[in-house]
This record gives structure tokens, C-alpha cells and sequence, in this order.
């Protein structure tokens, strides 16, 4: 018989043994996500302050590791908010700590991007990581040298010097080495650094590869777009354990003043409402005795009978510590259940814009027609989301032979797994041909979902998924530019038609000039210049 | 110098096709010249527009016309190579050279003006030749397809180099060679009587061996399958010129029986051009009742063979008693033979029994 041992295992420890959830798959994904990750982290650490980024990216070489595979010194510098010293080691050293457990639009969701970088810097290397980083206004720049202490998933403090912050330098810069295959990995990094661009038009990206070429992204705005506010749950998107910690944690002695305070877009009639719908208070009329929540009207924000119009007495809400086990997950159902909760507000998101997105298509790939629209926020199962979708034409957009397809997710390039997103599936479904495009023109197409919490697929954060809601919005959007490039199409055809028939009328009149001469036996070419430029005029007008 | 027997032709057709080549040249310089879109007006080549004139006893345009203008954004390129042609062609008759159809799309790329395929260029050719009236070797284009010609009749040439250099045709055993050379040459004097055409090539070298010129008193041409038209034309005028009947031999079959159909009332391909044809001209045999009377060996008609009759039935060009009575022979016996399949009563019989038993039933 089998002996079974029961272990507990650390959460650093647990993402050890499963890096490929977290993209660390093989050495050429790895040194991606590992910049992906610190980038984003940077990103972020700017956007919070307002402030429009500045990202220096350096990954140099160390040497051979194997056959395939080399070390590399990765060094990622910001000018980001900086992290206060007392956070530095478990902000990198610790994983699932982190800024980012709060409802508002981030990029990271988990915590655990850049500590996985390190992590997987420290086990393919086993070096420390240096971490830099000074808050605004400090007199101090704080250094340290970390290791993760894997099975305790406990920061080592290996090394710790202070320095003088004599020019007032405010940012973060991480230092460490891993094992990658850089020269596989190369065109995706190239792409995601583009695309980051072209979502981050107002950041300058700089990044030096291996071999010492630059690859420079310079801002075009200093606009940036509104910061995120943070938000509160939703009722529609909560669970028992949600709802568990909040009674854990509230102050409130009752379900009004529970519903009104912890969730977003609740106020005092709507949490009426709601515990009268889920049975949790009970209304009665004086004349009419009981009444459920349809034999009930709300008059001025008083409740009445709706048959005597005489005001409705509501019995008092329980305390939510009170609360069984049971009626925790009845609570959860009926929060589901009850249609006349406000849908989120989208103020908790922080979409690019129309404006910054036509920038940044712009700078990217310069193109000739660009198309770009926002859609109204809308929410899947209580997380509000709005998508953004650009098209591009022409200019530095290649032809391939199929579209090319640009994905963000909160101003993240999703550059794996393309064919499983659901923009890819929406484009795929979308008859083109009624507007006038088809796969070998040279065409881009860019959709940008932002939400409190994307519907990521997968840990790696790579693609979508296929959710009504988010398909609709994506295919509206999609739509709309779609008109818009039909229009140009339609423009431009028609100026394509002109030019060609003028190149036909001036490239054959005169041949005909020619050998009707000689065929004439005369000396002398006929004078064509009248019709030419008659052939012109006819083309003007149609025009 | 022999004084010639026979009125000249051929001298007096260049001079006519020039000047209708030129007249082209003129009408389309003198619309540019005044400002306006050239443009031509010509009989149209579609299926619609081609009937069967028994009058002509051969095909002819109906009324319908196109009208190609430079104006129109479609047209002014087959305009343009219309009108390339036309000089070509112009050229190419004044300097007294000769070219192919593969010429013709070939030189079109000197002058930027490639065709887009050979069909395209044999459009434009035929196109001229719609408007002129004359047919494309008359504007010294010639097909590539070769026939010959074997029998006692002195030609003098008109090529360059050649002029006035005089031939019998019955100086080379292989006969001669219905070339450019040959189609424009003037007869100068014949002894024969009649003008034999042969399907295939074979019979035609037999005809040779056995001395039928001589016993028959006779010119052999060698169709080699379907006519060529310049072979065609030369039928035509070895009938007109020199007065001769001509005997068309083929094998007994549909296809056979359409070739002699095609020397005596031409072709709908070629519905817009005249002397083509031979309207006298006889179909000799192999008959379908040939192939009763004489028992011949023969094979099954196929598949294809009796689609063909079938179409041959409803051809306008078939409506003679003799026609019809083969053609229901065919489908009767639903057999075909060929030429040679009288080989089988010896080499000589189709020499010596055969042919002057036809010549004479159809004299």
C-alpha cells in the first residue's frame, strides 16, 4: 500500500513548481514575461503619480548557460512613484503581496508578475536581485540586494546600503540576472515594446537588446489619461467568500448600512429594495397587512401600499454578523437575482481614449487612414468594461495576407495565443468584404478591452475569453470603424478609378497619334492636346 | 520571258489591301487631327450575327455592328492595338515581309503595347480583317499550320528576291510547300484539268507514286486535316483563275465530311472574309455509301463522332440531297473508314478502281 504524505506548501513555493501558469514556460517565454512584467510595473508606478513614464529596459549579456540557452543581466529603470524601503523586500521578495488587491483597473491583477521574474531569475541563477528605488521627495535612495526564501516564501535580505539622493531622483530600478534564449524571444519583445507604444503614446520606451541595438519609442503627448478611482465590489460580481470577509470586516450593525457602504452603486432604496425582494426585512401595510416588494410602490423614497397608497412599515435588517452560512449563499443568489441594481459606473476604468489611441496608432505605424472609436462602458457579471477598437490603413501597416491583429488588455499587448481570443474570433466572424476590406490589403486592427477585472483566459494573461458581453461590444466597436474604413475604401477607390483611367486615356492617345501617322503615311503627329485635355475634364467632373 | 496566260491577281489584291490599310490610317488620323475621339464602326463577329447565305453558298455578317471609340475607357486599348496592327501589317506588306500570328504578339512589346495572350492579339488581327475585308495573309500574317501542293503547274513568284523566278510544281516529289511565297505567286500555265485535295498525307504521297497527276490530269493539294485558310484561299483561285473542278478526297467520317464542307462553303469563324471558299467544289468521297458499296473495313463511330452528326444535321451548310443522304448513311450503319482503308484490295486499287469511279459520278 502507497504511503500518502500531506504537505503544505508556500505560495512561492507553489508557483515554483507551476511557473508555466504564470508565462515562465520555457527560456525564450520566460525572458518575455519576465520585461513584460517589470515594464507594466513601471508603467503602472508612473501612471499613478500622473506622471507621463519613463522606462529605460536593458538586458545584457552574461554568458552560455547550455546549448540553447545564455544568462542575462536584466536591468528595468522607471521614474515611477518609487516603493517606501519598509515595502521593498516584500514587494519583491514575497509572492501574492503586492499594491494591486484592489478594484480598480490595473494592469497586473495578481500581484505576482515581478516577483516571478525574480523567482525565476533566482532559480535559473541563483543570484540575488538588486532593487533601487526612491519615493518623491526623499533625501534617501534605499539599495537592497534580495533573495526569496522559496519554501517560506519569505524575502532574504542579502545586502542593504543607503545613498544620498543629491539630484531628488524618484523611481525604482530592478536589477537581476536569468536564463533565457533571447534570440527566440527577440521579435516578440521587439512587438511588445511597439505595441506598448502604441497604447503609451504619451511614454518613452527605451530598450537596449543583447547585441547593443536601441530601440527608442519617444512620447508624442504629455496627455495621459484619466488615473482609475478605486471602486468598490459590485453586487453581481460578488461570492460567498467576498461577502464572508466583508461581515468579517464591517463596522455596520445592519444589512442597510452593510448593502449602502460595501458595494458600488447601492444606495438606500435600491438596499430597501433589495432586502425586501431577498426576504431579509418584511414590509405591512396598516390596512393590508403583509406585502411582497410588487404590491409595494416607492413614493418619495418612502415605501407604500400600492393598493391604499398608506406608508409601508419595514421591519429592521438583521446585523450581517448574524448571518448563517446558509444565508450567506442565499444573500449571494438574490444579489445576483434582483435586476434593479444600477450597473457599475465605469469611473473605476481608465480607457486610452479616442484621442491618445489615434496618437498612438499614428506614431506607430504612420498610416494613411485611421479609424478609431470608444464604446460606452458596459459590465459582465458585475465587473464594468469598455473596449476600444482602432483601425489602420495603408503606411507602415504591412500586407500579409490576413489582418493584423493588435490586442490590449488594460494597455497590456496580448502577443500569445492570438486565434483563442475572442477579438480575433469577432473579426474572424465579420464579413468584410460588406466594407469594402479584405485580408490582403494592408490593414491593422487594434481592440483594447480595460476592466476592473479583464476576463483573462489563463494566469499568463494572453487572451480573452469568449463572454456574450464582451463579444457584443468588441463586435460593435469593430463595426463602427468598419463603417469608417468603408467610406475611405469607397474614397479612394473612386480616386484609384480616375487615376487609372487618365493613366489609360494619356498612356494610349498619343500611341494611337503615333501609328495613325505612319499608318496615314504622313509626316506630321495629329494635335492631341484638346482631347487630353478634355479626357481631364471628364475626370474632374466626375470627381 | 513566257508571256503569262493567266489574268494577274495577287498584285492588284496588295495594292488593294494597302490602300485600305492606309484609308484606316487617314479616317483615324483626321479624327484626332480635329479634336475628336476616334472611333470605328465594324460588322460584329457574334454568334447572333452570322447567317448562312445560300445565295454566296457561304457564311456571311448580319447587320448588327459595333462601334469601337477611343472614348470608351474599355476600348481605347484594343483601339490602340487595332490600330498597331494596321501599321504593322502596313509594314509588313510594304517592306514585303511575311509573319505569323506569334509575330504578331511579339512585336507588339517593342512598341509598349504587350497583348495580354495570343488570344488577345488573334482578336485584334481578326478584328482587322473584319474591317478590311481582306484576310490576315492577305496583310501577310500567316498561320503556322502548312499544306502542299503537287501537279503540272508553273508559278512565278512575287517575294522579294524572287520576283519573276518561275516554278513547276511538279519538281519536287514531297510536292511544294503552300507558304507565303506560294500564296502570293501568279500562275503562269497549266496542263491539268482538274485539282484533287487529300485529307492526309499518306494518300497524298501514294497520289504522287502512282502518277495520278499524270493519269488524271490533275494538281494534288494536300489539305493536312482542316484547310488552312491561305490553302483555302489557293483552292479558290486554282478554281477561279484557272477554270479547274476541284474533287475533295477525305476520310469517311464526320469530321472528313466537314473538312470538304469548309473548302466549299467556308467557315463561320471566317464569316466576315470572302473568297475563302470554293462553292463548286466537290465532295468526292469517302462517302458513307462509299463504305457500304465497297465494303470497306471500318471502325465504330464514337461518343463525339455522333455528336458532331448531329450537329452537322442542323447546319444550314448540309441541306443538299447528297449531304443529308450521308449523313443519315452515317447514322444508319454507324460506321466510319478511312482513306486508307482501301488498301485492303491492294495499294493500287484506290488509284486504279476507286478514284476514277468517283471523279466521274461526281463530275
Amino acid at each position: 500500500v502507497a504511503q500518502v504524505t500531506f504537505e503544505e506548501i508556500s505560495a512561492s513555493d507553489f508557483f515554483y513548481r507551476n511557473r508555466d501558469i504564470a508565462g515562465f514556460t520555457n527560456p525564450s517565454r520566460a525572458i518575455f514575461a519576465a520585461i513584460r512584467e517589470l515594464v507594466e510595473n513601471s508603467l503602472d508606478a508612473a501612471e499613478s503619480l500622473k506622471i507621463p513614464p519613463e522606462i529605460y529596459v536593458r538586458l545584457s549579456f552574461e554568458g552560455e548557460a547550455s546549448k540553447e540557452t545564455q544568462i542575462y543581466k536584466l536591468r528595468v529603470e522607471d521614474n515611477g512613484s518609487g516603493i517606501h524601503p519598509r515595502h521593498i523586500p516584500s514587494a519583491f521578495g514575497q509572492v501574492l503581496f503586492g499594491s494591486k488587491y484592489k478594484l480598480k483597473q490595473q494592469r497586473g491583477t495578481f500581484g505576482l508578475g515581478g516577483k516571478m521574474a525574480i523567482l525565476y531569475g533566482q532559480i535559473t541563477t541563483h543570484q540575488p536581485a538588486t532593487v533601487t528605488s526612491s519615493v518623491g521627495g526623499m533625501a534617501k535612495i534605499y539599495d537592497f540586494r534580495l533573495m526569496i526564501d522559496i519554501q517560506r516564501n519569505r524575502p532574504i535580505i542579502v545586502d542593504r546600503k543607503i545613498l544620498m539622493n543629491k539630484e531628488q531622483w524618484r523611481g525604482t530600478i530592478v536589477e537581476f540576472c536569468l536564463e533565457g534564449d533571447y534570440l527566440r524571444a527577440m521579435p516578440k519583445i521587439v512587438d511588445y515594446f511597439k505595441q506598448t507604444a502604441m497604447v503609451n503614446p504619451y511614454a518613452n520606451l527605451t530598450f537596449v537588446d543583447p547585441k547593443g541595438r536601441l530601440y527608442k519609442f519617444t512620447r508624442v503627448t504629455g496627455e495621459m489619461p484619466e488615473p482609475p478611482k478605486e471602486t468598490l465590489p459590485h453586487p453581481y460580481g460578488v461570492d460567498v467568500e467576498l461577502l464572508q470577509r466583508l461581515i468579517q470586516l464591517t463596522p455596520y450593525r445592519n444589512m442597510l448600512e452593510f448593502l449602502r457602504n460595501h458595494f458600488h452603486r447601492v444606495g438606500e432604496i435600491t438596499a430597501q429594495k433589495f432586502l425586501i425582494f431577498s426576504g431579509l426585512v418584511t414590509a405591512s401595510c396598516p390596512e393590508h397587512g403583509a406585502l411582497s416588494s410588487d404590491q409595494m410602490n416607492w413614493v418619495e423614497g418612502r415605501p407604500t401600499c400600492s393598493r391604499c397608497g398608506k406608508e409601508a412599515k419595514l421591519s429592521s435588517s438583521k446585523n450581517p454578523k448574524r448571518l448563517s452560512h446558509e444565508e450567506i449563499v442565499k444573500l449571494m443568489h438574490n444579489l445576483k437575482k434582483f435586476r434593479e441594481f444600477l450597473p457599475p459606473d465605469a469611473g473605476c476604468l481608465s480607457p486610452l481614449g479616442e484621442e491618445l489611441l489615434t496618437a498612438g496608432i499614428q506614431k506607430e505605424l504612420n498610416p494613411e487612414f485611421v479609424a478609431v472609436h470608444q464604446r460606452r462602458p458596459a459590465t459582465y457579471a458585475g465587473h464594468p468594461f469598455i473596449v476600444e477598437v482602432g483601425i489602420a490603413y495603408g503606411g507602415e501597416v504591412p500586407s500579409k495576407g490576413s489582418f493584423l491583429t493588435y490586442r490590449f488588455a488594460n494597455r497590456i499587448p496580448l502577443l500569445y495565443d492570438e486565434a483563442s481570443d475572442v477579438s480575433v474570433k469577432v473579426i474572424n466572424d465579420m464579413n468584410w468584404r460588406r466594407y469594402k476590406v479584405s485580408p490582403d490589403m494592408p490593414i491593422a486592427i487594434l481592440v483594447h478591452v480595460c476592466s476592473t477585472k479583464v476576463p483573462y483566459k489563463t494566469v499568463g494573461k494572453e487572451f480573452i475569453a469568449d463572454r456574450p458581453e464582451v463579444r457584443r461590444e468588441v463586435a460593435n466597436g469593430l463595426r463602427e470603424v468598419a463603417r469608417q474604413i468603408q467610406h475611405f475604401m469607397t474614397r479612394i477607390e473612386h480616386v484609384d478609378r480616375e487615376k487609372k483611367r487618365m493613366g489609360v486615356f494619356s498612356k494610349y492617345l498619343p500611341k494611337i497619334a503615333q501609328f495613325s501617322t505612319s499608318l496615314a503615311g504622313k509626316q506630321r503627329p495629329p494635335d492631341i492636346e484638346k482631347l487630353l485635355k478634355s479626357v481631364h475634364k471628364i475626370g474632374e467632373e466626375e470627381v | 520571258l513566257e508571256k503569262k496566260k493567266f489574268k494577274s491577281s495577287m498584285i492588284e489584291r496588295k495594292k488593294e489591301v494597302l490602300a485600305n490599310l492606309e484609308s484606316l490610317g487617314i479616317k483615324t488620323y483626321d479624327q484626332l487631327d480635329s479634336g475628336n475621339f476616334p472611333a470605328i464602326t465594324m460588322p460584329s463577329r457574334s454568334t447572333e450575327n452570322i447567317f448562312y447565305d445560300p445565295q454566296l453558298r457561304q457564311f456571311i455578317l448580319g447587320d448588327r455592328s459595333v462601334r469601337r471609340s477611343a472614348r470608351n475607357i474599355r476600348h481605347v486599348k484594343p483601339f490602340t492595338q487595332l490600330i498597331w496592327a494596321a501599321m504593322f501589317s502596313k509594314e509588313l506588306s510594304s517592306q514585303r515581309k511575311t509573319s505569323t500570328l506569334r509575330d504578331v504578339y511579339y512585336s507588339a512589346q517593342a512598341y509598349e503595347m504587350s497583348f495580354q495572350d495570343q488570344q488577345e492579339s488573334n482578336n485584334i488581327v481578326t478584328d482587322l480583317e473584319t474591317i478590311l475585308g481582306f484576310s490576315r495573309e492577305d496583310f501577310n500574317i500567316f498561320p503556322e499550320e502548312r499544306s502542299a501542293v503537287f501537279g503540272d503547274l508553273t508559278i512565278e513568284y512575287t517575294v522579294p528576291g524572287y520576283e519573276g523566278r518561275t516554278l513547276n510544281l511538279t519538281s519536287h516529289p514531297d510536292g511544294v510547300l503552300i507558304g507565303p511565297a506560294l500564296t502570293s505567286s501568279e500562275f503562269v500555265k497549266t496542263t491539268a484539268d482538274k485539282v484533287i485535295a487529300i485529307e492526309k498525307g499518306g494518300l497524298f504521297t501514294r497520289f504522287i507514286e502512282e502518277n495520278v497527276h499524270k493519269k488524271f490530269n490533275s494538281i494534288l493539294v494536300l489539305t493536312a486535316g482542316q484547310a488552312p485558310r491561305a490553302t483555302r484561299h489557293f483552292i479558290r483561285r486554282l478554281n477561279a483563275e484557272l477554270n479547274l473542278p476541284v474533287y475533295v478526297f477525305t476520310d469517311g467520317d464526320p469530321w472528313g465530311m466537314h473538312i470538304a464542307m469548309v473548302i466549299i462553303s467556308g467557315s463561320a469563324n471566317a464569316a466576315h472574309l470572302r473568297e475563302l471558299n470554293t462553292p463548286d467544289a466537290k465532295w468526292s468521297g469517302v462517302w458513307a455509301t462509299d463504305i457500304v458499296n465497297y465494303k470497306l473495313p471500318t471502325d465504330p463511330l464514337d461518343e463525339i463522332d455522333m455528336k458532331r452528326l448531329n450537329e452537322l444535321e442542323r447546319d444550314p451548310r448540309y441541306k443538299d440531297p447528297l449531304w443529308r443522304r450521308e449523313i443519315k448513311t452515317f447514322m444508319k450503319i454507324k460506321r466510319k473508314a478511312e482513306q486508307e482503308a482501301f488498301s485492303r484490295y491492294g495499294l493500287t486499287y484506290i488509284v486504279d478502281e476507286y478514284l476514277p469511279a468517283k471523279l466521274e459520278e461526281t463530275k
